[in-house]
Parts: structure tokens; sequence; C-alpha cells
């Protein structure tokens, strides 16, 4: 395994540095006009990890998960896909590498009920008559929400009667759903209560046990320092520091976020 | 961190999981078809008390045969309104369809299937042309349509030439709205039709327990197969005991049960209902928004060609004014009383039927009460606006249910 960007100064590398990183990107630059929006980024997720990608508005966070998702092309840089150097040239390349994004708008349609969101655009048709066979749908998509421990009482309900908890559950389960093995979350807790908030961050961890290597944008540190095992910070377009939970503080990331000393500032919401 | 604890199956939560299904559809504006059958349970009512001859076999027959052309055309609209646009121009391509097929079959001495093909085909590729319109160019649908309204009405005016009626003669073409299939025919088709209703029944209850999915309600599944086989064979009783079956009837209730399946048993109607609820959602899951638009707008095309073509066969003319008048403005109601929501994403083909009845009945009735024009317009637009209202307060509770 070669690391082209090295760690800043101070900060350890993971502790599963052995093994191969499942999704890795290398020296990714990205110009928009003037605004240089990524400068020689290096990032890097694993199997069976999560990794919280923290920093102020405009550091970049948003451009790097869509050139993972394949909708940005880098002016730089590559992409490494288990192990091995991948072209991605758009949505399509990256959706079938297995890389799943969860955008914070969900892109679930309210009229149709969970178990047609969970297929759509993939819908399983029977023969000779191509119909839908929703039975088939019905019961697979059953089996993923058990296995995600998801709650929603009728999965032939229509998406519109679900809470925003329920909602964001059955967008993260139509990732898996489709053997995604990398999940980018984009403020996935934004706009839920506490009660909601737990269950997906419940949700989150049981992606990271199913081996899947998730990625998630969030703005609260401690619903990162919940679930993150390691956090990686940019500023400015460029990545300043990486953390490994349980040896971090949310001061440090917080000083990171700012580019202030660490332990000046208080985190807050 | 761990999993909740998973809740004991119980013998009385699919009854309760019904129930609560059935109050969150009413107090979340779900109500489907529902105010209409009212709605149309209620100017029978009026009518018949107005005039006795109105709910009589005769009559009844003739409200099919008159629906026809605009359920046709309804149907069209449906699909169109489900994607959340709307088609403006479907009186003038009604107009212009069935004044093609009318040149080519009388001027030009087409055979008669040619000549109906023409037609159909005119106003397909006129959907098509508005789809690609709308979506290369971004330009809201009703402008483009009612760009083709003007534009396509003038085809109708040039393509009608100097003599400006035409009287049809092809006797295949006016048996489209003129012939009458006997009572046995008429037997033979309801007994067949409950009984492919009733396999699909039990074949989709099979399906679902061999899947080992829970049951849907039987009680609920045995009382509208009950319902609907009663109004089958009502239907075909009340018709046999006059001329029998009209073609006309059969081919509208063709093209509504053909294009219920597709909405709902098929990938592209399924498509039509995501795009119509959250382009953006259906854009990201892969589907081909654009594709399905102009294929949307070509059915609608098709459509209103297909009811101009009916319409024709029933009054055996077309003219200047074909298509022109309350054809668009009732084909549109139709929908929308029949339950079709304006905003995209809900509604079913059904409405095409029971919204053309609804305006059918209200022509029908007035009619026989030797109505003037002045209160035939305001009834409908007063049912039209009830209907819109209905579906505004629906979706209200729709947002205050849905967070």
């Amino acid at each position: 395994m070669t690391e082209t960007g090295g760690w800043p100064e101070g900060h350890p590398p993971p502790a599963s540095e052995a093994r191969q990183p499942l999704l890795q990107l290398r020296g990714i630059s990205k110009r928009f006009g003037a605004v240089q929006a990524l400068s020689d980024v290096d990032f890097e997720v694993y199997p069976e990890e999560v990794v919280a990608l923290v920093g102020d508005n405009g550091a970049g966070k948003s451009t790097l998960i869509k050139t993972m998702a394949g909708i940005y092309i880098p002016d730089s840089g590559e992409i490494w896909f288990e192990g091995k150097h991948v072209p991605v040239h758009g949505p399509r390349d990256s959706a079938a590498l297995g890389i799943a994004t969860v955008y914070q708008d969900l892109a679930l349609s309210d009229n149709l009920d969970v178990v047609a969101n969970l297929y759509l655009g993939r819908e399983e048709v029977s023969s000779p008559l191509p119909l839908i066979s929703e039975e088939k749908m019905e019961f697979r998509a059953r089996e993923v929400l058990k296995s995600l421990d998801v709650k929603i009482p009728n999965p032939r309900n229509p998406v519109a009667a679900l809470s925003g908890g329920q909602r964001q559950s059955v967008a993260v389960a139509r990732s898996v759903m489709w053997k995604a093995k990398v999940v980018l979350l984009d403020e996935p807790t934004a706009a839920l209560g506490v009660q909601q908030t737990k269950q997906v961050l419940e949700l989150v961890l049981r992606l990271k046990h199913q081996g899947i290597g998730v990625i998630v944008i969030s703005h609260n540190l401690a619903n990162v320092f919940e679930v993150a095992d390691r956090i990686i910070v940019m500023r400015l377009g460029k990545r300043v520091g990486t953390f490994v939970r349980s040896e971090s503080s949310e001061e440090a990331v917080v000083g990171a976020i700012t580019g202030a000393e660490f332990g000046k500032f208080k985190p807050q919401e | 961190m761990s999993a909740g604890p998973a809740p004991a199956p119980a013998a009385g939560q699919e009854l309760r999981a019904g129930l609560d299904s059935l109050r969150r559809r009413v107090t979340s504006g779900d109500v489907g078809s529902l105010p209409v059958i009212l709605g149309l349970v209620l100017i029978w009512a009026v009518f018949q008390y107005l005039n006795p001859n109105f709910l009589s076999p005769r009559n009844l027959t003739n409200l099919t045969v008159q629906i026809a052309d605009i359920g046709i055309v309804s149907v069209g609209i449906v699909l169109v309104l489900l994607l959340g646009e709307i088609d403006l121009s479907v009186g003038s391509v009604y107009g212009l369809g069935s004044a093609v097929m009318a040149v080519l079959s009388v001027k030009q001495g087409w055979p008669t299937a040619p000549a109906i093909g023409a037609g159909i085909l005119t106003g397909t590729a006129i959907g098509t042309f508005h789809g690609f319109f709308f979506t290369r160019f971004r330009i809201p649908s009703f402008v483009v349509t009612l760009a083709g309204l003007l534009t396509w009405f003038g085809a109708q005016l040039h393509v009608l030439g100097e003599t400006g009626t035409i009287n049809l003669t092809d006797p295949t073409i006016t048996q489209l709205a003129g012939n009458f299939f006997s009572p046995t025919v008429g037997w033979i088709l309801a007994v067949a039709v409950v009984a492919v209703l009733g396999v699909d029944v039990i074949i989709r209850r099979r399906r679902r327990a061999n899947a080992g999915l829970p049951s849907i309600g039987l009680l609920g599944e045995v009382v509208k197969f009950v319902v609907i086989a009663a109004v089958i064979v009502g239907a075909t009783a009340i018709l046999a005991s006059d001329r029998g079956v009209p073609m006309a009837l059969l081919i509208l209730l063709g093209f509504i049960i053909g294009f219920d399946i597709i909405t709902t048993r098929t990938r592209f109607g399924r498509h039509i209902f995501a795009v119509g609820g959250n382009a953006e959602a259906a854009r990201r899951a892969g589907i081909s928004v654009n594709s399905i638009r102009i294929a949307v707008f070509a059915l609608s095309g098709t459509m209103a060609a297909i009811g101009g073509i009916m319409g024709a066969s029933r009054l055996l003319a077309v003219n200047y004014s074909s298509g022109t008048g309350d054809i668009l403005l009732n084909a549109i109601a139709a929908a929308v009383i029949g339950g079709t929501s304006l905003f995209g994403g809900r509604g079913t083909v059904w409405s095409a039927l029971t919204g053309a009845l609804v305006i059918g009945s209200i022509n029908n009735g007035l009619a026989l009460l030797s109505a003037a024009s002045d209160v035939k317009f305001m009834v409908t637009g007063g049912v039209l606006l009830a209907a819109v209202t209905i579906d505004a307060v629906a979706r209200q509770g729709r947002q205050r249910a849905g967070v």
C-alpha cells in the first residue's frame, strides 16, 4: 500500500493501515473557474469503517464526495477501488463499482410506497409478460429492512407517511439493497430530532458491521464522535488533519476545522 | 447501540395494521375515487327525479356511446396529469386526427385501416413533437401545447379545405360508434371479465403466501371483487335490455383496462408515477425522465386522435368545429373530476371513465330537460370546481400528514 500524500504531522496512521483501502483517492485537484475547490487531496476508506468528513462551509467536503460519486471529474488525481486504479467518468461508473450516495434531500418519491422506492429504476419484471413482480420485490425489501433493523409498519405505505428518520433509513437501505460497498452519507442527521438521529446513527453502525465502508459528512461533532472510526478534516480545499476517534478530542477537531490552535475553542452544535 | 427489542408478532397486528392504513389514507387525503362515485350517484338521483327517463336502459346506453370520445381523450390526459404536466392541444389534435382520416377515406379513397391508422399516427407524431419541445427546450408544457392548440386547429382547417364538412361514408368507420353487439356477446364478455378478475385475486393471494408475505385482508378483497362484479353484471343487464353492448363502450373500456395494467403493473407505468412524484429522484434512480415525458405526450396525442375518430364516427361527419368547443375542457375536467391529481403522481386511468360519466351525465340529463347551453356550462363548471377543490384540500391533508 502506498500513501502518496502522507499524514499531517502529529497524527498517527489508522490502526488498520495493514489492510487495503476499499476506496482511495490520490492527489485529487479540482478547480471551478477561479476557485481551487480541491488541491492535492488524498482520501481513503477501509472496509468495515466509518469515516467522518468534517470542515467548515466551502472546505471542499461536498466537492470531494461528488468526485467519489462521479458527478465531478477531477482535474488531476487518481481513484483506486479495491487496490485497482479505476476510471470514473460519471455517476454510472461510480455506481457500478458499488459506491452509493445518499443525498441530503433523500431522493425518494413521496407518492410511491417503500418497496417501489427501494426498487426505483430497477424494478423486477416477470416473463413472458413484462409485469412487475411485486411479491418478489416486497420479500427482498422486507429482508433488507429487517437486516438493518429498520422498523417500518408496512412497506406498502407511501413514503410520504414516514418520519424523517424512517425516510433516511429507506434511502440508506436502498444502497444496501444494491450491494453497495461504499456508502456516502451527506448530512444524514441534519433535519432530524434526537430519537430519529439515534436511529440513523445506529443504522450507520449496522452498515459498518455489514462490511461496508461508510463516509459521513456532518457538522455535528457529537454525532461524529459517536460513530466515526476516523475523522478527516478539510479546510480551504485541503486535507488538514486526520484523527483516530479513540485518541482525539472534539476540541482538537474543532481547532483543525477553524485553523485555530487546539483547545482554544469549545465545540458548538 | 444495540438493536431494540423485536416486537412479538401478534394475531391482531394484521387487523390493526389494516385499520391503521385506512385511517391514515383518509386523514392524509388519499380519498381516491370515493368523491366521484358519491357525486355520480347524487347526479343520477337528481336527474332521475327531474326526468324519469334518465335512468332508462335506452338513455343509459346512449350515455355510454356519448362519453366514448371524451373518455378516450381523457385517458391520455390522465397520463399527462400523472407526470404533473398538462396537454391543452388535445381538442385540436382530436379535430386534426379525424380530419386527416376523413380526407384520406372520403376524398382520397383510402381503405379503412390505412385511413384510420394515418389519423391516429398524426396524433402520435404531434404528441412526440410536443414532448420533444417540452423536454429539449424546457418550455412549460402548457405553453408548448397552447401553441399546439392554435397550430393544429389551423392545420385542421387547412386539411378540410374549401368544403368544410366531410360526411363519412366508409361503413367500418361509422360502425365504430354505431355498432352494437348482441346481449349474448355482452354476457360472454361480462362473465369472462369477472372470471379473470377473480382468478387474478386468487393468483396474487397465492403468490404472496408462497413468498411468505403477510396476506392482504381477505374481507376487503372479497367486498371489492363483489362490488366490481355487481357493477359489471348490472351494466350488462341494462345494456342487454336495450340494443346490446355498444362497440364504442367496449373500445373505451379496452383502452382503460389496457392503460390501467400499463400504469400499475409495468416498469413504464411505475416510472410515470416516479417522474410525476419527484422527477429529481427518478433521474437519480437512473430513469430516463425525458424519454418517459416524450412517450407520455406521444400517448396523449395518440389518444386525442383516437377520440376524434370515435367522435367523427358518432356524428358521421368531420367539419371545422370538430374538436373545438368543450372537448378539451371536458377531457381535462373528466380526468380531474375522476380523482386524478393536477399536481402529479397521484391518480388512476379509471378516473377517465368515472369523470367522463359525470360530465356525460350532466350533458345528457340537461339535454333531456331541454336546458340550454348556458345552464350546461355553469353546472359543468361548478362540478369541476368542486372536484379541484377536493383535490387541493386532499393535497393539503397529505402535506400535513406527510411531515
